[in-house]
This record gives C-alpha cells, sequence and structure tokens, in this order.
C-alpha cells in the first residue's frame, strides 16, 4: 500500500509515527496524479511547487516536535470554486480562463491554518451547474470505477480524486446535491452541513440561499475531521451562524442501539432503479441489526421539490452571475465596439449552454408578470417542504434514502435533454430548500456491463443535526465492507 | 403554462446580457419551455396559507462598523493585474454612452 492509498486518519499516524514524510505522501500522490489525471481529467491545475515546499516546512516542523495542526502535511484538493488568493480559479468556466483569485475562502483558510497541503484544483460542471461534471468548459471527468462512465456532479473532480486515491480528501460544494451525489456515483462518502454551518466567503456563489461547502473523503471519520476544521460562522459571511453542537472523530459513538431512524415512502417511487432500492432496503436491515429503531415515515411534498428547486435555484443564479460581464475580470469579448455588445457578447461566448439556460430560467421566473407564478410560489412550497421534514423529525432522529436514483450512468448518455439530467437529483434537493445537512456513504454496488459501479446511501439529519448523521454513517460503515473496495485503475 | 416563443427568448436574453445565435434562440426556447413545462406542477399545490420563506433557518440582521477597511496590497495587485483592459490603475471600457447596435 503506497501512503496516499491510506485514509487520513492512517496518514497522521504515519507522518506521527515517521513511518513517512509528509513529503514522501505528497510525492505518492503526485505521482498518482501524473499517471491518471490526463486519462481520468480530475484536476485542471496541479500545485506541485506549492505543495512540496509547504509539504517540506510541515516536515521540519513535525522533527522539531512541533504540532503544525490537525490535518498537518495532509494533501487535499479543492474544487475549482473555491477562491486562493493568488491561484487561477474558473468555476470550470471559459468566462474565468485566466482569473485570478484575490483572496482565500475562510474554509480553505481554516485547512491552511490546521496544516493541510492542496494539489490543485478540480473539475466540475461550469459554475455547479449539473450532476456529472460533462458540463465543464474543459473537458467531462470519467469515473474511476468505469471511465466510461460519469462520476456524478457537479463536485465531480472532488469526488473522482477521492475515489482513485490522487488525494486523501478533498471540498467541494452542495447546492442540490452536487458534494453528496458525485460522492454516491464514485463510492466516497460526501457531506453538506446545515446551511449556515460552514461559511461561504470565497466561494463562487451559485444560489445563496443553498449553497455549502462540504467536504469528500474514504471515511465518515476523516469528514467529521474536515468538516470540524471548516465549521464555525465567520463575520465574512453573515449567514453564517455560531455552531449550537460540534463533534470531532474521536466522539463518535460507535453504536446507534435505540436510534429513530426513519424511511420516507415517497422516496421509494415506482420505477426507481432496482439495484438501488435492494441496496437500501438492505441498508436498513443492516440499520436494524445494529440496533436502530426503523419507522416509516411521510415527506408529503416530496414530488415538487425538484420543481421547488429550479426555479429558486436558477433565480438566485442569474442574480449571482451577473456578475460575469467581462468588464473588471475574465474572458472580454474582443470583437465588442460598444458596451452592451461587451456584456452580450464576453457572457454569451463565455457562458456554457446549462449555465445560459439557468440565467435565462432564473430571469423568467423573476421577471414582471411571471414573479408571483413562479418564485413567489416556489418560495411558498420550500416552506412547505421544510415543514414536512420539521414534522418528520418529531418522529425520527435521522432519515435513511437512496442519494442517487442510478449508479453511474454513461458518458452522453443524459446530456441532451436538461429535464432527464435534472431528475438525478431527485433524492438531494430537499435537503438543501430545507436547509439540513446530509451525507452520502458508499452502500453498496450494481453492476452494469460486467463492471461495478457504486451506490450510494443518504442519512439526512434536522438543523444542526450532524453528529447524529455522522454516528449512524460511521457505524453504518464499519458494519459493511464497501469502503474497502477501490477502483481499479490501469 | 404557455411555451415560451422565440421573441420571449430573445427577451429574456436581453435581460440577461446574453448574444444568442438564431439556432440557439430556438433550442433554448425549446429546452425552456419543456423545463417550464416540468415546473408547472407547483400550481397544484395549494399555498392560500403560507408565507414565501426565502431563508428557512435562523434569521438575523447581521451588522458591522461602517468603517473603511481597505484591501490588502496583494489583493489590489492581483486584482489590477486581472483587469482585461487597463491605463495605469484605471480600467478601460468601451464608452458608455456610445452608439448601440442595431442588432441585440
Amino acid at each position: 500500500m503506497t501512503p496516499n492509498q491510506l485514509t487520513i486518519a492512517e496518514a497522521r499516524k504515519g507522518l506521527l509515527n515517521k513511518q513517512f514524510s509528509s513529503r514522501e505522501l505528497v510525492l505518492a500522490c503526485l505521482d498518482r496524479i501524473k499517471k491518471f489525471n490526463s486519462r481520468l481529467n480530475v484536476f485542471l491545475e496541479i500545485w506541485e511547487q506549492d505543495a512540496l515546499s509547504l509539504a517540506d516546512q510541515i516536515d521540519q516542523a513535525l522533527s522539531k516536535h512541533e504540532d503544525p495542526g490537525p490535518l498537518a502535511g495532509i494533501p487535499l484538493a479543492l474544487k475549482d470554486v473555491l477562491l486562493v488568493q493568488g491561484k487561477e480559479i474558473t468555476a470550470a468556466s471559459r468566462l474565468l480562463k485566466g482569473h485570478r483569485a484575490a483572496y482565500t475562502a475562510t474554509a480553505v483558510a481554516r485547512l491552511e491554518k490546521a496544516g493541510a497541503v492542496f494539489l490543485g484544483r478540480t473539475n466540475m460542471d461550469e459554475f455547479a451547474m449539473g450532476s456529472s461534471t460533462e458540463n465543464s468548459a474543459f473537458g467531462p471527468t470519467k469515473n474511476p470505477w468505469d471511465t466510461e462512465r460519469v462520476p456524478g456532479g457537479s463536485s465531480g473532480g472532488s469526488a473522482a480524486a477521492v475515489a482513485a486515491d490522487l488525494c486523501l480528501g478533498a471540498l467541494g460544494s452542495d447546492t442540490g446535491g452536487s458534494i453528496r451525489q458525485p460522492a454516491a456515483l464514485s463510492g466516497v462518502v460526501g457531506l453538506k452541513p446545515t446551511y449556515g454551518r460552514v461559511s461561504r466567503y470565497g466561494l463562487m456563489a451559485m444560489a445563496s440561499s443553498l449553497d455549502q461547502i462540504g467536504p469528500l473523503a474514504k471515511t465518515v471519520k476523516d469528514a467529521s475531521l474536515l468538516l470540524s476544521v471548516i465549521e464555525g460562522d465567520d463575520p465574512l459571511d453573515s449567514t453564517s451562524l455560531a455552531l449550537t453542537e460540534t463533534t470531532v472523530p474521536e466522539l463518535i459513538p460507535e453504536d446507534i442501539k435505540g436510534m429513530r431512524i426513519g424511511i420516507p415512502k415517497e422516496y421509494f417511487i415506482p420505477g426507481m432503479d432496482s439495484e438501488v432500492e435492494t441496496m437500501v432496503r438492505q441498508a436498513i436491515q443492516k440499520l436494524e441489526e445494529l440496533g436502530a429503531e426503523i419507522r416509516e415515515v411521510s415527506l408529503p411534498r416530496t414530488e415538487y421539490a425538484l420543481a421547488t428547486y429550479y426555479v429558486i435555484m436558477p433565480s438566485e443564479v442569474s442574480a449571482n452571475l451577473a456578475r460575469y460581464d467581462g468588464v473588471r475580470f475574465g474572458c472580454r469579448a474582443t470583437s465588442a465596439s460598444s458596451l452592451p455588445e461587451l456584456y452580450t457578447q464576453s457572457r454569451g461566448a463565455g457562458f456554457g449552454n446549462e449555465a445560459r439556460r439557468r440565467i435565462m430560467l432564473g430571469a423568467y421566473a423573476l421577471s414582471s408578470g411571471y414573479y408571483d407564478a413562479y418564485y413567489k410560489k416556489a418560495q411558498q412550497v420550500r416552506t412547505l417542504i421544510a415543514d414536512d421534514f420539521r414534522q418528520a423529525f418529531r418522529q425520527v432522529e435521522c432519515l435513511v434514502t437512496p442519494t442517487s436514483p442510478i449508479p453511474a450512468f454513461k458518458l452522453g448518455e443524459r446530456f441532451a435533454d436538461p429535464l432527464t439530467m435534472y431528475l438525478a437529483d431527485i433524492f438531494t434537493v430537499s435537503v438543501n430548500l430545507a436547509g439540513l445537512p446530509a451525507i452520502s456513504v458508499p452502500g453498496g454496488f450494481a453492476e452494469r456491463e460486467g463492471k461495478k459501479l457504486p451506490i450510494g446511501l443518504q442519512f439526512i439529519g434536522k438543523q444542526w443535526g450532524e453528529s447524529t448523521i455522522l454516528r449512524a454513517a460511521h457505524v453504518y460503515e464499519q458494519a459493511t465492507e464497501w469502503k474497502k473496495a477501490r477502483p481499479i485503475l490501469l | 403554462m404557455a411555451i415560451l416563443t422565440q421573441e420571449e427568448v430573445e427577451h429574456i436574453a436581453e435581460l440577461v446580457r446574453l448574444k444568442l445565435t438564431p439556432e440557439e434562440k430556438q433550442r433554448f426556447a425549446e429546452q425552456l419551455s419543456s423545463i417550464l413545462e416540468y415546473v408547472a406542477k407547483l400550481q397544484d399545490v395549494d399555498t392560500s396559507a403560507v408565507a414565501a420563506a426565502a431563508y428557512i433557518l435562523d434569521t438575523r440582521t447581521v451588522s458591522r462598523q461602517d468603517e473603511i477597511s481597505g484591501c490588502s496590497d496583494a489583493s489590489r495587485a492581483i486584482i489590477l493585474q486581472d483587469m482585461p483592459d487597463r491605463e495605469g490603475d484605471l480600467l478601460k471600457v468601451p464608452a458608455v454612452f456610445g452608439e448601440a447596435p442595431k442588432d441585440f
């Protein structure tokens, strides 16, 4: 086993016991990246020099028995939507090619302070819009389990990076499932925190009432460690909230005896993929064996969640993406001879199809004459969806559902029709609409054309309920063998 | 809900400052129409007693001192270097009150 194949917890032990240095750990990752990045298209940019020089500094500190932090020397990857001062950042868009971040995101700064080493920025769907990473202006990322298939999206690069052992953990962002769905399709752990738990300062905004930054990792405890470093209110993000409780990996209980877990009946839809359904049913059985009390609950407005999301999210997107105009930064159309042309040509040429669709959809939903029927209506339904969860959490402590209705699909398969792609999000969007925390963990495998494809299991908690879902997810993970399987890269 | 016409797509494109080709206008009209047809199902939900909630969780007004905190030299240097066209410290753009193009 090479050091890049370890979990963060194992690597920390290895570093502290001097089995290897941070430089060796980083080199092991860089080595693997060099071997596989052109095939998988995971990293848009690799920060080799910076990573090695920081690793050397950490090694020096460790040799002097200093404590450079809980993530000292650990190589991580960052989704290309998180600002790192001085580094190019594009949100996988042609419009921002060459654009440099003027400041560093709070979540990234907190990881830096904890001693983490960043390997580079990972591919994503352009401006976080998509469920497959096919909307990147720089080519799709391939799923390490089957390179003819997508890794999920929009944090597909980060998910694939962890799945392929190119790094030990990563950050992504989740607005409607963009951490959890790629985690499910790529066979890793992905967590979206309670809205407001992690500062959004320095996250390129997509939909401000839905976005959250979160970790992708190989184990639940690793994800918990990353969360504990990045979470907490921030004066630079007025929507970040003071934590009412927190947890660290060491404090996650090893049992779930008596935990009341709800199964929302609306998440078992007719025609759902049979292997996904089997996986969830087996997982429910396993949770019961582990001592949990399983109850059926109802979230009556589930069928309206996707429609609600696809009105609210594009509306906020149309406002947030108005700043990308080629005027002050980013790619400016050179053929424009007037200011209006500068805007329309820069934006028209710079944004990809999905971005343009959502900007237009949002503007329409907010426009005079349509605002009440679309945006206001969606906000009202959102209130009802959040209420559904409140009601359910009167009876149970967390919910368990599939993360994605289908395992990884083939590149190009869902690309032609936007609506088909949107349906990939049906089990994840409600969580963002209600501002709740949720985690996806490996739950098993489907088989397609002789290849094993990961299936994800999602735990949803109430507001600030991260410790409950981490506990349920960790105990389930420890009782199953799924995380032991790794994709074979040739 | 009515299906979007190309004229409506042109109007939206103008609102959001996007230049589209004729083929794109037609394609987006179709795609946006099918999405709007899907989201029309929201009309089935009885929301007569419901207040619209933009933020579901705790909201409070956060304020800060009205002080100039400035910008670090490092940030400033990056921002200036990032400008697509400039003269010294000044950003250059086409004339704001120039002649508008006939075809949007």
